[in-house]
């Protein structure tokens, strides 16, 4: 990488009000060390509780969905294939959860579908969602069954914001925003 | 043979977790917000398990009281109620607190909400933080 870049990168992310970003494997402990310097950032603003609470569990449901469900990509990219990018912004407005990795092409109608329709959804009718889907809904083994993007959306109050970039015939890169704003929802 | 007593500490990810077979007594207490859930939950799935086998009718006592969780921690608490219920239908005593933080509006709602899913009665309490 060229050295210049790296003031690029990093005023991009300054200007963005980037607080803290990670590009490389999601790990357990990765994601234990990610949850504990922002809780003490989170407590650093001091945040009111009901802010600071969202913020968290809102995270705590974005990394695990990176950490359990980010598809296998063989390793003609870049010979890695646990890699993704988060990053956790903070604005007047409130905080943004920004995170990146790689999917399947084949499963990519599948998702956007899946996040369309939750996004359809009202606060009240998300909350009767995701009792109905844990009540009923079969856990795959990786725990998640689904609940995690309806939690996150339930818990945000905002739309999810994403793209698709399709990068060749099997591989596109999925990116998601999360928006948690300081309004009363 | 009695099963051991359980008692695990909390950690960043798990929440303090007390089983004690002769009292029959139930305590989870902190945050669960582990990758592997199911891992964690087994131990108090093997005897709650066991003591429906044994159909037993003494009273359970189970006081929970969770600061945040995860969604595959939901079904494990789910799971935990269901197995509850079974024992209360066998016959005997389930006493359930659930205990959230004052102004925790989502923490009382899950408690509510599994209410409703499992069909039965939570004693709720409201607790400073």
């Amino acid at each position: 990488m060229n050295l210049e870049n790296i003031f690029s990168i990093y005023q991009a992310m300054d200007n963005s009000g980037i607080i803290l970003s990670f590009k490389g494997d999601i790990t357990s402990e990765l994601l234990t060390s990610v949850l504990q310097i922002m809780e003490n950032r989170l407590d650093s603003f001091q945040e009111e509780p009901k802010i600071k609470k969202k913020v968290y569990h809102i995270l705590v449901e974005c990394l695990q969905n990176l950490y359990h469900h980010m598809d296998e990509i063989p390793s003609y990219i870049n010979g890695k294939d646990r890699s993704a990018i988060f990053m956790i912004g903070k604005t007047d407005q409130g905080y943004s959860i920004i995170t990146g990795n790689y999917i399947l092409s084949e499963n990519v109608s599948g998702l956007k579908k899946r996040i369309d329709e939750i996004n359809a959804l009202t606060k009240e009718e998300l909350k009767e969602y995701y009792k109905q889907i844990l009540a009923n809904g079969e856990m795959s083994l990786k725990g998640g069954g689904g609940l995690g993007i309806i939690d996150i959306a339930r818990k945000s109050g905002e739309k999810l914001e994403y793209e698709f970039l399709s990068l060749s015939n099997n591989v596109s890169f999925f990116i998601l925003k999360i928006k948690i704003t300081n309004k009363n929802n | 043979m009695p099963m051991e007593k359980i008692e695990f500490e909390a950690t960043p990810k798990t929440p303090y977790l007390m089983v004690d077979p002769k009292t029959k007594t139930i305590v989870i207490n902190g945050r669960s917000i582990p990758e592997n859930t199911v891992q964690f939950y087994t131990p108090l799935f093997n005897i709650l398990d066991k003591w429906i086998a044994e159909k037993t009718k003494d009273k359970i006592t189970a006081t929970i009281r969770l600061e945040y969780f995860n969604t595959s921690s939901s079904k494990c608490i789910l799971d935990i109620f269901k197995k509850l219920q079974e024992l209360q239908k066998n016959g005997a005593e389930v006493d359930i607190t659930w205990m959230y933080e004052k102004d925790d509006e989502d923490m009382m709602e899950a408690g509510q909400d599994y209410q409703t899913i499992v069909g039965i009665k939570f004693k709720m309490v409201e607790v400073e933080e």
